[in-house]
């Protein structure tokens, strides 16, 4: 076996068990609030925020441990953010700022 | 005995046309929130239009006759300001809709400001407050409103007046002393107590009696034909889709969005709610505004540029003048001039019909 090649081997497992052990939520934007409240997820996680209302809605987050800008998308568009440190991440809908949701990151 | 009967048988037509003529069915439409309506006067697919008879208040500001009244005389007072000359009231008159009338607030010594003043108007029904939502609650809005640098001071540190001076002024009023009290026993002539008043004063100043309000409760005759075309094009989303931003009940998403107003586009324009979130799709957004008694508080837009009603269905219906931020929500409308005479109607049906108001006297 060639020696050199074990540690790109033993990297794509690691890479592999992790993406595995990946999971998606789903956090749903309808009736102009937010699905949940709260939402407690892994390290590597995915979040979609489906837009199920009629009119656009937005989602970002300015905090620390993951800042992002989904920008505005129409109803029946979905759009996904990693979570890649852990954390508490605020969500926020910059249109209708009464919608907004925690997400801890562990 | 031939013309009685000629009587008899019109009569009886008559009777029958007027029992068995065929109802016309009351139009139905998919609103702009997905929800089916039936524009009939007093629907039930309509009671979400409809306010509470008071707006919900904090369990540590509950509103009682005694905190409204102190915080009437509050809202009138000059004492409150430290030149003594300038009140709520200056910017928000009872008899221009609580707005004052002009595109932009005159404040003191004379310094013109960069936005409208905002009617109070059901300002108790909002979630957010000011036109950038920089304050949360109405206590905390009143708080902020009384520093030295807040527009009813208008930043006059450089005239050596101390910040809280209109506290101590209050506090040599033994009429204040004794209505504070009563008000808020114990609590003393503080900020918050202040701040606290003029809120529960605010909350009073209630709009939700209006020629609209009373259609959605039954009175079939309270609004005209014209302004029941004006409400079905409001809420169509595949028409004015003025109902996307402006919800029921109080006619705002209490949301925030760049409508492309002119002033966007000159050089350093207000950059509105991207100061408090600065996210690329709030650069020059504005919050929503109430349309209750909006036909009294002309002239329109945060920055007073629409000076009519219908200058600013005009502006909707091109879709806005300024694109380079502009809300998702907005595109042109094919909105012919009937059209915007019934949206026009509809709007002035929004105004609850008051007796002239009758500022309070001030204590000694």
């Amino acid at each position: 076996m060639n020696m050199k090649a074990m540690p790109l081997i033993t990297l794509a497992i690691l890479t592999a068990s992790v993406a595995a052990q990946a999971s998606e939520n789903e956090v749903s934007q309808k009736n102009k609030t937010f699905s949940v409240k709260t939402l407690k997820i892994k390290k590597g996680d995915t979040v979609s925020f489906p837009n199920q209302d009629p009119f656009f809605h937005n989602v970002f987050s300015l905090s620390p441990a993951k800042t992002f800008d989904l920008g505005s998308y129409p109803s029946g568009e979905t759009r996904k953010v990693t979570f890649d440190k852990s954390g508490t991440v605020d969500v926020e809908c910059a249109i209708h700022p009464h919608m907004h949701m925690s997400i801890t990151v562990e | 005995m031939k013309t009685l009967s000629i009587k008899r048988t019109l009569l009886l037509a008559a009777t029958v046309f007027s029992v068995y003529q065929p109802v016309l069915a009351a139009p139905v439409l998919v609103d702009t929130d997905a929800d089916t309506v039936t524009l009939a006067a007093g629907h039930p697919s309509l009671k979400k239009w409809l306010l509470p008879d008071t707006p919900p208040a904090p369990p540590d500001n509950l509103s009682t006759p005694e905190r409204v009244k102190l915080g009437e005389m509050l809202f009138f007072d000059p004492r409150l300001s430290g030149t003594g000359q300038v009140t709520c009231v200056s910017c928000h008159l009872p008899e221009r809709g609580w707005s004052d009338g002009l595109p932009t607030s005159v404040r003191f010594l004379g310094e013109v400001m960069a936005v409208a003043s905002p009617t109070i108007v059901n300002l108790g029904y909002n979630s957010i407050y000011m036109w950038d939502g920089r304050q949360p609650t109405l206590e905390k809005q009143g708080v902020g409103g009384q520093g030295v640098k807040a527009d009813i001071n208008a930043g006059m540190t450089h005239f050596g007046f101390k910040d809280g001076v209109h506290l101590t002024r209050l506090a040599k009023v033994p009429g204040y002393v004794e209505l504070f009290e009563k008000a808020y026993p114990g609590q003393g002539i503080t900020r918050e107590t202040v701040a606290k008043a003029i809120a529960a004063f605010e909350r009073s100043v209630i709009s939700n009696n209006s020629p609209f309000d009373r259609w959605l409760r039954g009175d079939k005759d309270a609004i005209d034909e014209s302004q029941q075309r004006g409400f079905a094009l409001f809420i169509d989303p595949a028409r004015a889709n003025c109902s996307v931003c402006h919800w029921a009940p109080n006619f705002t998403d209490n949301g925030f969005h760049n409508v492309g107003l002119k002033s966007f586009g000159a050089s350093k324009p207000d950059l509105g709610r991207y100061k408090q979130r600065p996210v690329r799709l709030m650069r020059g957004a504005f919050k929503t505004p109430t349309l209750r008694d909006v036909g009294l508080t002309a002239p329109y837009f945060h920055d007073g540029s629409a000076t009519l009603l219908r200058d600013v269905l005009k502006h909707y219906a091109r879709g806005g003048d300024d694109h380079s931020n502009l809300s998702p929500n907005m595109h042109a409308l094919a909105l012919s001039e009937q059209d915007m005479d019934d949206l026009e109607a509809f709007l002035h049906a929004l105004t609850t019909s008051n007796k002239p108001y009758v500022y309070p006297l001030l204590p000694n």
